[in-house]
């Protein structure tokens, strides 16, 4: 796959224009954590709902593309969905969502930083600890 | 005349093995040459001899192998020394700059620094030379303090002097910046150090391998260089010392090599430098240091220069003209070395080196192990190209098609 088909319309529009970007007022979950690689950084912050389900969210952040638009196309689809849905999301929901591109070992973590902070903030707001597998970089 | 005397890059590059593979199918432009070069085959012939011929621990074996592996260890620190005009006994082989720094840290810092006493950095530095300062601060009480830059990334002497009027224990400073490419006038900012009464340490990673460097004229206390930033292998570098300033410090790390005689309560060092040697060294890239000083002796570091000062004005020339490039640190070629750093238009380094990447054009991006010069700059992160001799104007032009590609798929 070409870096053409990795920088498609798509990832270019949520990287230019995020959806859900910016801070939110009476935060239950707030969470941020950097790439320390690459300097790309998240920050999310969650407003939970009577049905244990994330009522508002939002993230703020800098870095690439790949990292930005991730985050905020997981913000989009996190909305309205209960928590145990950030539990049970793996990688591989993350990559459908920005359509599967071959993103290589060194731009993965890009990818999965929106993740790894989502499901540490609310891992965290549950009372349990998230072990990241696959965003961690050596420094 | 000038022509005879340039360097015959296309047979200069036959010396590289890596230089004739593909990557994604294009050739490889190498373009990372600041983080680490491309090894010659007599480097890496080194290694393997030693390994297949001669292999041994050094200096206390008696038998055939140990001597010949001593006289090349040696020998190689005598070449090592000889090419930044010093001597062999001042010059102790480490793992790397990083490491000759944290070892100036211990060694001597932690026998010099007082509680209060002044430790001046620049802000251009690397993390190699801010982090062992940082450290020796918290554990003497030390205050450390950053020399100010100019628009143009050249270093702030109006700041500097302001900062040696504090009387500063410990002056450290970078020769070349690896991000700006800033060229620092060692000799110049040594002798007015040393008139402050402080003590030196130069950071040379990124001046040892690109230009003629004399130590005794930059009349350094400590200068830092790595193997590998020199077409050596890694896991070698070295730290050179004012003569007489080893046998003042303290010993780095202890155990076997270093020591002359070991008792039940205590030890005498060995002479210097084995006294900062300590376990078995580093032999087989020890001697293929020297070689890789053999090959860079054998083109001349004023060749060397004269090559990346000529990539440079081309590569400067041709990036400039791309809508959207911002070039980082000092237009002028004379102070600046063969490093260019750069952002494009709201393309993330990232996004542009995975998309150079395709290209077979490898360069590097991020914030180069420079944070607090990322943050002067104000930019999360920059993309970075940096020369050695093996690189052509092709290797430029390829670049330059790369980014232009970049800009197409980015809609810049």
């Amino acid at each position: 796959m070409s870096s053409a088909d990795i920088y498609r319309e798509l990832i270019l529009d949520y990287y230019r224009n995020p959806r859900n970007f910016g801070k939110l007022e009476n935060v239950d979950i707030s969470s941020r954590d950097t790439n320390p690689l690459c300097g790309d950084e998240i920050e999310i912050q969650v407003r939970v709902g009577e049905d244990q389900k994330i009522e508002e969210v939002k993230f703020t952040g800098k870095g690439c593309a790949i990292s930005q638009a991730s985050a905020s196309m997981l913000t989009e689809l996190a909305k309205g969905k209960p928590l145990e849905w950030v539990k049970e999301l793996v990688k591989e929901d993350v990559f459908e969502m920005l359509g599967n591109p071959d993103l290589g070992p060194s731009r993965v973590k890009c990818a999965l930083l929106g993740m790894k902070v989502l499901k540490t903030g609310v891992y965290g707001y549950l009372g349990a600890h998230y072990e990241d597998q696959d965003a961690s970089t050596p420094p | 005349m000038l022509e005879s005397k340039a360097i015959d890059v296309e047979r200069l590059r036959a010396d590289f093995p890596i230089l004739s593979r593909k990557v994604r199918g294009k050739r490889l432009v190498y373009l990372d040459n600041a983080a680490t070069t491309q090894r010659p085959q007599v480097v890496i012939d080194s290694l393997v001899r030693f390994y297949s011929n001669y292999n041994s621990n050094v200096h206390r074996s008696v038998h055939t192998l140990g001597e010949e592996a001593t006289a090349a260890y040696e020998g190689s620190r005598k070449k090592t020394a000889a090419f930044v005009g010093a001597r062999p006994q001042d010059l102790v082989f480490v793992r790397g700059t990083t490491e000759a720094t944290n070892l100036v840290s211990f060694a001597w810092g932690d026998k010099n620094m007082k509680k209060g006493d002044v430790i001046v950095v620049t802000t251009m530095e690397h993390h190699s030379n801010i982090v062992p300062w940082q450290m020796l601060a918290k554990r003497s009480g030390a205050i450390l303090k950053y020399v100010g830059l100019n628009p143009d990334g050249t270093l702030d002497l109006g700041s500097f002097e302001a900062l040696l009027r504090e009387a500063p224990r410990l002056v450290a400073f970078t020769h070349c910046s690896n991000v700006l490419g800033t060229i620092n006038d060692a000799a110049k900012l040594c002798a007015m150090a040393k008139e402050a009464g402080a003590t030196t340490l130069v950071d040379g990673a990124q001046a040892v391998p690109h230009m003629p460097v004399d130590v005794g004229a930059i009349d350094s206390d400590f200068y830092a260089f790595s193997g590998h930033k020199m077409l050596g292998p890694t896991g070698i570098g070295a730290l050179v010392a004012r003569r007489g300033l080893l046998e003042e410090m303290d010993p780095f790390q202890t155990g076997g090599e270093m020591i002359r005689e070991v008792f039940d309560d205590h030890s005498t060092w060995n002479d210097i430098p084995y006294k900062f040697e300590a376990g078995t060294v580093n032999i087989a890239d020890g001697i293929a240091l020297g070689a890789a000083v053999d090959y860079l002796e054998s083109i001349g570091m004023e060749r060397v220069r004269a090559h990346e000062v000529s990539l440079l004005d081309y590569a400067m020339n041709e990036l400039t003209a791309i809508r959207g490039i911002r070039l980082y640190g000092p237009m002028d070629t004379r102070l600046r070395a063969g490093v260019i750093s750069f952002n494009y238009a709201d393309v993330h380094p990232h996004d542009l080196a995975t998309i150079l990447d395709e290209e077979g054009v490898a360069i590097r991006s991020g914030h180069h192990c420079a944070q607090p010069l990322m943050r002067w700059l104000d930019v999360p992160a920059a993309s970075r190209a940096s020369f050695y001799v093996y690189n052509s104007h092709d290797d430029v032009d390829a670049l330059k098609l790369a980014i232009e590609k970049a800009g197409r798929i980015f809609k810049v």
